[in-house]
């Protein structure tokens, strides 16, 4: 396999220079994710307010398709409200399991890049670390009301 | 320099064919640069195990007929071929496991609950694999005992004076890595060996990552114990080593209880079987051993003051051109005569995983991750690193390769 262009500008991009990368200091719903195998590390910070991500950032420590993965994923969902941006949840994961249509992928926007993570089985944790913490922090505020 | 010719490396690799099988993604063959995890595997031990099953297998030492009688010969033939290997007194000193963590767990768990009563230490260095450290940790749980770990300096070293300062007649065991799999630094187990013992305690040395490049003469280090695995040297998985001194193993209680380990059972008693016996319930590994024992008439072909001399020049070679890559760090001595082929290094801004996966793009074969050494790797102040480990039938053409790709690594990560 030639991953040359796996490893992209926008990736590396997104890895180098996150715009969500901070502490969020009015954030609500604080949720750390960890990969123990492979050391990624991120805590994702939202501010959800009446079932809006009114805003989101992330600090931690991984590789690049985690760090990059989630922000991304803060450029999705801040905005959006809970069922919409557990619908992209949704997606991502599929389209890293394989079966996702080219309509969906195009909702991912950016994130659409780490599709090819979908032929990467060692690489599938680092990818959807953000998504599944943010997932984590949903059912957690279900079960808080 | 040219000492490396004497092993004809090129008639060598023709034993490797994995080593000569290109990828059909990308017509490349592998840099194979992950022995200290497992290395590959010659024609003659694949043979060796293909003629076993083919012409040699039963269930040994327990059949009554040729063919089980022939499995039984081949299995125990390498049991003295391994006690030769290491210059153990006798062949029952040697007993066959899956790998080195099963030798360790047997220790912990018989050797454990022989010596360990409250208020007692085991000693383990900071830089023990996984495999060395947690079955310990268990051990001193279940008899109120206590581990105490001994820390090397930064670049690797644990001078005698820091072995010393740990030790005390509390101690009754004292377990450490011959050779570490993150440092590659090689422990002075003779010296320590004998302080341990000036103290009562018993001493197992971890040779996973020693026995298959160096010669380990277990009569002369005086350890009590050594563990090892056949995969990390030639041989097949699922065959390990535990050695022992005679006296302790046939004091010791079984491990596992079963088949194949007893004398005699009646509803209310039983009597175990002689040592080694003792210690190999259920059907053994045979195949394994065959293996194993082929792995090692291949070593002794060339023998392990060249198998040295060789893997020394590969590893100065590596050595010298990593330390020149911008943003590298390299962990452990400064001096590449310190690293036994094994060279744990970071690469500034980019994570391990990163790298290991752009090295795989140019089917370079390395290790990234924690080593199954997280208390080492926290010492260090690093959570993952990566790491290439060397064999004798690499080349310099496969570090080329590796260095390669490392220069331009950094750039391909937008840095």
């Amino acid at each position: 396999m030639e991953q040359k262009p796996f490893y992209n500008e926008i990736l590396t991009d997104h890895n180098l220079h996150p715009m969500h990368k901070y502490k969020l200091e009015d954030a609500n719903y604080t949720l750390e994710g960890i990969n123990p195998s492979c050391g990624d590390d991120i805590i994702l910070q939202l501010k959800i307010v009446d079932d809006v991500i009114e805003d989101g950032s992330f600090v931690g420590d991984g590789c690049a398709i985690s760090q990059a993965s989630a922000d991304m994923m803060l450029d999705l969902i801040i905005g959006k409200n809970k069922d919409e941006a557990l619908k992209l949840s949704d997606i991502f994961m599929r389209m890293i399991k394989g079966s996702v249509t080219e309509e969906e992928k195009e909702m991912l926007e950016e994130a659409g890049v780490l599709q090819d993570v979908s032929h990467m089985p060692a690489r599938v944790k680092c990818a959807v670390l953000g998504w599944h913490t943010m997932d984590e922090i949903f059912k957690k505020q279900q079960s808080e009301k | 320099m040219a000492t490396y010719e004497k092993l004809e490396i090129e008639k060598i690799r023709k034993d490797f064919l994995i080593l000569n099988t290109a990828f059909k993604e990308t017509g490349r063959t592998p840099a194979y640069l992950d022995n200290a995890a497992t290395t590959q595997k010659p024609l003659s031990v694949i043979n060796a195990v293909e003629k076993y099953y083919k012409e040699e297998n039963a269930n040994p030492l327990r059949g009554l007929y040729k063919l089980s009688v022939a499995a039984t010969d081949v299995y125990e033939e390498a049991r003295v071929k391994t006690a030769e290997f290491i210059n153990a007194e006798k062949a029952q000193e040697i007993i066959f496991t899956r790998n080195a963590t099963e030798s360790l767990n047997l220790l912990a768990s018989s050797l454990g609950d022989m010596l360990l009563k409250e208020g007692d230490e085991i000693v383990v260095t900071i830089m023990e694999h996984h495999s060395n450290m947690l079955p310990w940790r268990a051990a001193a749980k279940r008899h109120n005992a206590k581990v105490t770990y001994l820390y090397c300096d930064e670049k690797g070293k644990i001078t005698k004076e820091a072995f010393e300062a740990v030790m005390s007649d509390k101690v009754k065991i004292v377990s450490m890595a011959h050779v570490s799999n993150v440092l590659g630094v090689c422990n002075d187990i003779k010296t320590f060996v004998s302080i341990a013992h000036k103290y009562g305690a018993l001493f197992v040395a971890d040779g996973a990552q020693s026995v298959p490049h160096m010669k380990v003469d277990v009569l002369d280090l005086d350890v009590d114990f050594l563990a090892f695995s056949g995969h990390k040297m030639l041989a097949p998985m699922g065959i390990g080593v535990l050695y022992g001194k005679y006296k302790y193993l046939e004091a010791m209680p079984p491990f596992l209880a079963g088949g194949e380990m007893i004398e005699t059972v009646t509803l209310d008693d039983v009597t175990y079987a002689e040592v080694p016996h003792k210690f190999e319930a259920g059907t053994v590994n045979a195949g394994g051993a065959v293996g194993l024992s082929a792995a090692m008439d291949y070593i002794n072909r060339f023998g392990f003051e060249q198998i040295e001399e060789r893997e020394n020049f590969l590893t100065s070679y590596a050595f010298e051109k990593m330390k020149e890559v911008p943003g590298i760090t390299i962990y452990g001595s400064d001096d590449a005569k310190e690293h036994h082929g094994i060279i744990t290094f970071k690469l500034d801004g980019v994570h391990p995983h990163d790298v290991a996966y752009i090295m795989d793009s140019a089917d370079v074969n390395l290790r990234a991750g924690h080593h199954c050494a997280q208390p080492l790797l926290k010492y260090l102040k690093t959570l993952s690193t990566s790491r290439i480990s060397l064999a004798f039938y690499n080349t310099t053409g496969d570090i080329d390769r590796f260095i390669e790709e490392l220069v331009n690594l950094r750039g391909k990560m937008g840095l």
